[in-house]
């Protein structure tokens, strides 16, 4: 085995055994600060394939922007952080048939789809190429999020401002 | 230096392991050592006391008599702390002051890691800090504590904004986010560095300078609210939170907040070194190169990129002991009224000027 390939297997133990324990624990802030792990661990695995400028932004857009925020929420919310939450199985039938279609849709593209298996070189950096693509290609869609997220913006300042009717 | 390394370890990943792991040892530590004692000292001249005199010749042991009592000291845990977060949070905020000293350029031959996303990779990856500190202040179980990781977290996040639309702005300009290529293009002498307009000549240099500068401030003050340094270091207030997110720390653990502060100054220092103030150029040109005696050229950068970021940490402590505390609304209104529409306007002027 390759020194990249364990340095593979560690990242993506990390990444999973910390996900199981999102779902499961039972304290929230808890759960919070191991999902802090598994965004972590798929930063490394972007790494690993070369994509230097996707692993920072994960780092960037996950941990220092979601994650941070979603930690704030719950530590100023009291009352979420001492409640135990409740994790047992509910709509067994109904939950394992959408896992089903989920997994089986997976499965299906991982089998389908013609991956090229040439061991590709590396590009040096990837940010110039993306960028390119973001503004020339792809620079409706980019457009469009960008108007997205404004209007997310907007829309949380204003619940937020929302003046209490007397 | 990932090079030299891997010329001895043949292994490519081990190699950048070392090379990326390396400025804990040559540099952070001795610097902590000697920042710790220069803040004191700083403070003690600025407000006409002596300062620490006793050990060694005046004082100079003094960090490491401070080090081996920290060492001494029992390691509390209260009871009712969260015993895994609350031991963990002080080396994940060190892990991430420590990470971001790997993508530092500290002369053309030495730089941890030779990443394209550079400054970029700097900025995402001290986010682990606010984690960590938000992990240290829950985990303490301690109303202070809390609120002191609370401020932290709110007065990061939002001057995350400022200094990272400079940074774009200088993206934008120098065409790399690597701080090693933004060094290289500052070359030669102090007129190309980009506080005074970069390479550009004649009339766009004088027109970029004064929102160079201004950019120059505002990643100053952003990145020094970012490391909740005095005038921005309402999570830490002893007057009001005792002292913030590590009130429950003792021994080395809070050494290890303590270092990770030491080691977040110096990467200021040298964030805005690298963007603003030339990197590692030198100011004169070259010793070695008008001698002819070129392997001394990387020891020159070294002294010079050293000698910048210490200036800038030494300014640091300078506005430590000057400035009183800003309150709560101050600091948001400091950043969401001032500094973020400035720098908005500084991104479009260097936008334009760099298309011209």
């Amino acid at each position: 085995m390759d020194l990249y390939d364990i340095i593979f297997y560690l990242f993506a133990l990390l990444t999973l055994v910390s996900a199981y324990f999102v779902v499961t624990n039972k304290n929230i802030v808890h759960s919070a600060f191991f999902l802090l792990f598994t965004l972590f661990g798929i930063a490394g695995l972007y790494v690993l394939l070369g994509a230097d400028f996707l692993a920072v932004v994960q780092i960037m857009v996950y941990v220092g922007g979601i994650l941070i925020l979603l930690l704030f929420g719950v530590m100023i919310t009291n009352k979420i952080t001492n409640v135990s939450i409740k994790t047992g199985t509910i709509h067994i039938i109904p939950a394992a048939i959408v896992i089903g279609l989920f997994a089986g849709a997976l499965a299906s593209i991982m089998v389908k789809t013609q991956w090229q298996t040439e061991s590709a070189k590396i590009p040096f950096t990837t940010s110039y190429a993306l960028g390119k693509s973001l503004i020339t290609e792809y620079v409706l869609i980019f457009e469009i999020l960008g108007i997205l997220l404004l209007i997310a913006l907007i829309g949380a300042a204003s619940i937020a401002r929302r003046e209490e009717k007397e | 230096m990932y090079e030299i390394i891997n010329d001895f370890i043949q292994i490519e990943i081990v190699s950048m392991f070392i090379s990326a792991a390396l400025p804990l040892f040559v540099f952070i530590l001795p610097f902590a050592l000697f920042a710790v004692l220069a803040e004191r000292k700083v403070s003690a001249f600025m407000q006409d006391r002596i300062g620490p005199n006793r050990v060694g010749y005046h004082g100079i042991l003094q960090t490491v008599a401070d080090i081996l009592k920290l060492i001494q000291k029992e390691d509390i845990v209260a009871e009712k702390n969260d015993k895994v977060l609350f031991n963990i949070a002080p080396y994940l905020v060190f892990a991430g002051s420590f990470a971001a000293f790997a993508a530092i350029p500290f002369s053309s031959k030495y730089i941890g890691s030779h990443t394209e996303v550079g400054i970029f990779y700097i900025i995402a990856i001290s986010s682990l800090v606010v984690a960590g500190i938000l992990m240290g202040g829950w985990a303490s179980n301690n109303k202070y504590s809390l609120l002191g990781a609370m401020r932290s977290a709110a007065q990061i996040i939002s001057y995350e904004i400022p200094t990272a639309l400079v940074v774009l702005a200088m993206i934008m300009f120098t065409g790399t986010m690597s701080l090693d290529a933004m060094s290289q293009q500052q070359t030669a002498y102090f007129w190309n560095w980009n506080i005074l307009g970069g390479h550009e000549t004649g009339i766009l240099k004088i027109v970029l300078t004064p929102f160079m500068i201004s950019g120059f401030l505002i990643l100053f003050t952003s990145t020094l609210a970012e490391v909740n340094r005095v005038p921005f270091d309402i999570p830490e207030a002893e007057s009001e939170l005792v002292s913030g997110f590590h009130t429950e720390y003792t021994g080395m653990k809070f050494a290890m907040f303590f270092l990770s502060e030491y080691a977040n100054m110096f990467a200021v220092g040298a964030i805005v070194t690298a963007v603003f103030l030339g990197g590692y150029q030198s100011p004169f040109g070259y010793i070695g190169n008008s001698i002819g005696v070129t392997w001394l050229v990387p020891i020159e950068q070294f002294f010079w990129f050293t000698a910048k970021g210490l200036f800038m940490v030494f300014v640091q402590m300078w506005l430590r002991w000057t400035l009183p505390r800003l309150r709560v609304d101050q600091l948001m209104t400091i950043c969401w009224k001032y500094l973020i529409p400035y720098s908005f306007l500084n991104l479009i002027v260097i936008g334009i000027i760099t298309l011209l």
